[in-house]
């Protein structure tokens, strides 16, 4: 162990001896089932879902639900056309491949081979996520099942495919089933994408695309 | 109810109205006021210092001052919240703590004294005045106190309250720190009372005189036409009118 | 001599004078305030929220010896690499040894105000490395060669000219009065560094005990990109960092940009645990992670004032204070501005010479009642002005307190004090008195009264 590791673990150790008191809690939060203060889920599907387009409006993302794989691929074809995206980056997945291979330009799959610069060229990146968060209308991608870490975050627009049936209604079930998911191998990678990437630096203006995707698209399937 | 009157040394030397339509509102209300006159300061200018040696004489002088009172009632929120919030504190540990917090739990700001503790909102007032209110950050932030004032206000028959951004916002006084760093303490009560005089009420009412203080202080430098009020004296005042 | 508070005094002198700053200020606050309480109102109970959250810190902080030590055996097994450093010059050497290690040419950082503690990017660029800010507000504030005037807005004091003159000056590029083409500026000269860069350096918001993973908060992506494209990854965190498990996050990671930011949830909240694995496409091949101490257990060892270590740097503290928003970021001279700043400050850097910041607080507590983790900012500023009476004993104050209490203490005394106070007050305005003066100076006082409440009190017996 290093000297600074058996200082500093000294150090805090001694600090400890004394307590300090637990907070004064107002209220009866560690009783509250299912983190109830946090905002409202909706208790029906329908309601969750309306609660999902409204988040991911207010955050300025195109939300997209389709019928089925058919649709996604019509949907993903006809943006294509219309904002003239000829390079499509994406990465291998039982979604994701049907829709790439199906826009005409040029799709291409990431592997261990591609380069930084290839991708950087790209003008979307075409993934599938782990799941999608309601309460936010937050996108949960991963370095393990959504083509790594920079396709994602790299092209300037970022198109997610997944099926409905991976929107969960919060956080802590988002959590709960990632802990089931993974268990006790998280990948390297976890990332809740939570709109297109966005800056106020400057006079607190809101510009979105500062470094990350100026365009976000969530295409969810049935 | 016997209620003894804590009136702040400020308030004593500078605004001794205030005391007074404290007495009068209060006794309208058909309690029986007293004025213990051997007290002095409540110790905060000392304790705000960090002076807390030198401050705990001044809270033990205030425990035997009070030893007797029924309940003690205060026109100023940030006093009370010494008496009441920060004496046991400082005390704590020491063989007073028992008599500070039996002083805490006696001890009231005015406007709450009347809302919580005599259930009573319209004191029988009437006034045909515009005024905003600002909210003094210890009346506040320390004695959680928001609605009670608001509360006599809004049943003062001709009364308009008018409410602003800026009511909750620090009027930059904090008693030693406005001659500390007054360029700071000044460009806050700037832009607070600037605020409040563009609402274009009568009066700024509140129910801590140290801010009106402030809050006076600075418009009278400036020349502005809308003048700080005592929440006690403008049910004083609207006692007379009705 | 000009020691740090005379600087304070000079400089928040100067500042809260600038009328014009100080409105540009609150207007680029306004957006934050509308956004702030829309979105705490969906919160179903923020209060609740609030307990949750500082709960989750408490009992992290408290037991700060045995979360690390779980913390540090999770992240090592997931392939990350750990050093340690009890003070700033001793994580300057290790990230220097560890950049020198990667044979770098280039260096990329993210937003990361510990990095700022320990003056990183100094010792990188006298070291010989090349170091680029790449979020927006750090690397404006990199070309100003400015220190970040806030910890979560860095360059919110400027106009959007300045920014614009900044950018043609440093990389040539044509005026524009637009915040988007701005902005799409520093997107293009950015991007070929984050593919060029060989070393990537973060922060981490949250350590997370259970799972081994660091928790990187951001809007831009530019931490997301820091952290993806180089070949090797280090970030630097404080030990308090450290969180019990990966559910906490279903309360900090939307409270963190509720209350600092007035989002839902900030853009990208991304969770890392080692570097690239086997059958993963892309990443860094070595990941390190740097656990400074530098004075945090000295605010450990004090029980008062621990729960400070509960802070997730949010900002809103900063947000809500009106001596901020009036003295503005650089004028505390600190890395960590605003309440929070004041608190911590005078532990990391000593209370002689930091004491006054306490001391520069009405004490209103707003940043109290907006702190999401309930650490209980201004009375710790009580607290430290207590300290510090023990520690840098100041005469005057001593003196003039003692004879406030010498006449507090007999009301004959303070009765004819204030007696000859309101008789002479006519004479007294004209002359330079301390505090007195001070007041006048910009303020009245209300015509003084011929009786003060006790006579008048008297009187109105004895009718
Ligand atoms: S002290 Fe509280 S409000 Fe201030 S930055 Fe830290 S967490 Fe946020």
């Amino acid at each position: 162990m290093s000297e600074a590791r058996k200082e500093i673990m000294g150090r805090i150790r001694e600090a400890l001896k004394t307590p300090s008191p637990k907070p004064h809690l107002k209220g009866e939060s560690s009783k509250v089932a299912g983190k109830a203060w946090l905002p409202e889920v909706g208790d029906t599907d329908a309601e969750t879902m309306a609660l999902l387009s409204d988040n991911l409006a207010k955050l300025k993302a195109s939300f997209h639900p389709v019928e089925n794989l058919d649709q996604a691929i019509a949907l993903v074809k006809d943006l294509a056309q219309k904002k003239n995206w000829k390079n499509i980056a994406y990465h291998k997945n039982e979604l994701v491949t049907p829709v790439a291979l199906a826009i005409a330009g040029n799709a291409w799959a990431v592997d261990e081979a591609f380069s930084k610069d290839k991708l950087e060229a790209a003008d979307v990146g075409l993934t599938s996520c782990v799941s999608i968060v309601a309460q936010f209308g937050a996108i949960l991608v991963s370095s393990e099942t959504s083509g790594g870490r920079g396709l994602s975050i790299l092209p300037p627009v970022h198109v997610v495919i997944a099926k409905a049936d991976q929107v969960v209604p919060d956080l802590a079930a988002c959590f709960a089933q990632i802990n089931v998911q993974f268990g006790g191998k998280m990948p390297s990678m976890l990332s809740f994408i939570t709109g297109p990437s966005r800056t106020g630096d400057i006079e607190r203006i809101l510009v979105l695309g500062a470094h990350g995707p100026k365009e976000l698209y969530l295409i969810l399937v049935r | 109810m016997r209620v003894s009157l804590f009136i702040p040394c400020f308030i004593d030397q500078l605004t001794p109205q205030v005391g007074l339509a404290t007495a009068k509102v209060l006794k309208k209300l058909g309690q029986e006021v007293e004025f213990n006159s051997s007290q002095t300061c409540c110790g905060q200018p000392s304790y705000n210092s960090g002076q807390w040696e030198i401050a705990k004489e001044g809270a033990i002088r205030s425990l035997e001052v009070f030893k007797d009172a029924e309940v003690v009632v205060g026109p100023s929120g940030s006093c009370v919240a010494m008496m009441k919030k920060f004496y046991p504190e400082l005390l704590h540990g020491t063989k007073y703590e028992a008599e500070a917090k039996r002083l805490s739990q006696r001890t009231f700001e005015f406007s709450d004294f009347i809302v919580s503790q005599l259930k009573i909102t319209d004191v029988g007032a009437t006034l045909h005045k515009k005024v905003t209110y600002h909210d003094g950050c210890h009346a506040l932030r320390e004695l959680r106190l928001k609605e009670e004032p608001r509360k006599l206000l809004r049943a003062v028959k001709g009364l308009e309250l008018i409410e602003t951004e800026e009511a909750e916002s620090c009027c930059g006084f904090g008693g030693l720190f406005a001659v500390k760093f007054p360029m700071i303490s000044t460009a806050m009560v700037e832009v607070k009372a600037g605020a409040l005089a563009r609402t274009g009420a009568d009066y700024i009412v509140s129910s801590d005189p140290s801010c009106l203080l402030q809050i006076g202080g600075w418009l009278s430098r400036e020349g502005k036409v809308i003048r700080p009020l005592h929440i006690a004296e403008l049910l004083a005042m609207g006692i007379d009118h009705a | 001599m000009l020691n740090s508070k005379s600087i304070f005094i000079k400089e928040s002198t100067l500042t809260s004078a600038d009328g014009d700053q100080r409105q540009f200020i609150r207007t680029a606050l306004g957006g934050y305030y509308k956004n702030r309480d829309i979105y705490q109102a969906r919160y179903r109970n923020w209060e609740l929220a609030r307990d949750a959250a500082s709960l989750a810190k408490w009992s992290a902080v408290n037991n700060l010896a045995e979360v690390l030590e779980k913390f540090v055996a999770k992240f090592e097994s997931n392939g990350g690499k750990v050093h340690w450093a009890r003070d700033a010059a001793e994580a300057r050497k290790i990230i220097l040894d560890l950049v020198a290690k990667a044979n770098a040419t280039a260096v990329i950082k993210s937003k990361c105000m510990t990095t700022e503690e320990i003056h990183l990017n100094d010792a990188l660029e006298k070291a010989g490395f090349g170091v680029v800010e790449s979020d927006l507000g750090e690397f404006i504030q990199q070309l100003r060669g400015e220190a970040p005037y806030h910890f979560v807005f860095p360059c919110m004091h400027l106009k959007r000219e300045a920014i614009s003159e900044l950018f043609t000056k440093h990389l040539g590029t044509a005026p524009t009065d637009s915040p988007e083409e701005l902005t799409m500026i520093a997107r293009k000269h950015l991007r070929k560094l984050y593919i060029t860069a060989d070393v990537g350096i973060t922060g981490a918001n949250f350590l997370v005990a259970d799972t081994g993973q660091i928790s990187i908060t951001e809007n831009e992506g530019n931490a997301r990109l820091t952290a993806a494209m180089p070949r090797v990854h280090i970030a630097l965190s404080g030990i308090e960092k450290v969180i019990n498990t990966i559910d906490d996050l279903t309360v900090l990671l939307p409270m963190l940009a509720t209350a600092g930011a007035g989002q839902p949830m900030t853009c990208y909240n991304t969770l890392y645990a080692g570097p690239k694995k086997p059958g993963e496409l892309d990443g860094p091949e070595e990941f390190h992670l740097v656990l400074l101490d530098n004075a945090r257990t000295q605010i450990l060892a004090d029980p008062e004032q621990r729960d400070s270590l509960h802070c997730i740097r949010c900002g809103a503290c900063l947000n809500v204070c009106p001596i901020f928003k009036n003295i503005g970021g650089h004028a505390y001279g600190t890395t960590y501005q605003g309440p929070i700043g004041s608190v911590i400050t005078p532990h990391l850097r000593g209370l002689k010479d930091w004491n006054h910041l306490s001391g520069a607080s009405s004490l209103c507590g707003a940043c109290t009642d907006a702190c999401p983790v309930r650490i209980d900012l201004h009375h710790h500023l009580l607290q430290n002005r207590r300290n510090a009476v023990k520690v840098v004993p100041n005469l005057f104050d001593r003196v003039f307190h003692g004879t406030f209490n010498f006449v507090i203490q007999r009301p004959a005394l303070f009765s004819l004090g204030g007696k000859v106070f309101r008789k002479t007050f006519g004479l007294l305005k004209h002359l330079p008195l301390p505090y007195l003066g001070t007041w006048l100076k910009s303020r009245d006082l209300p015509a003084i009264p011929p009786k003060s409440f006790r006579e008048a009190w008297k009187d109105s017996k004895n009718v």
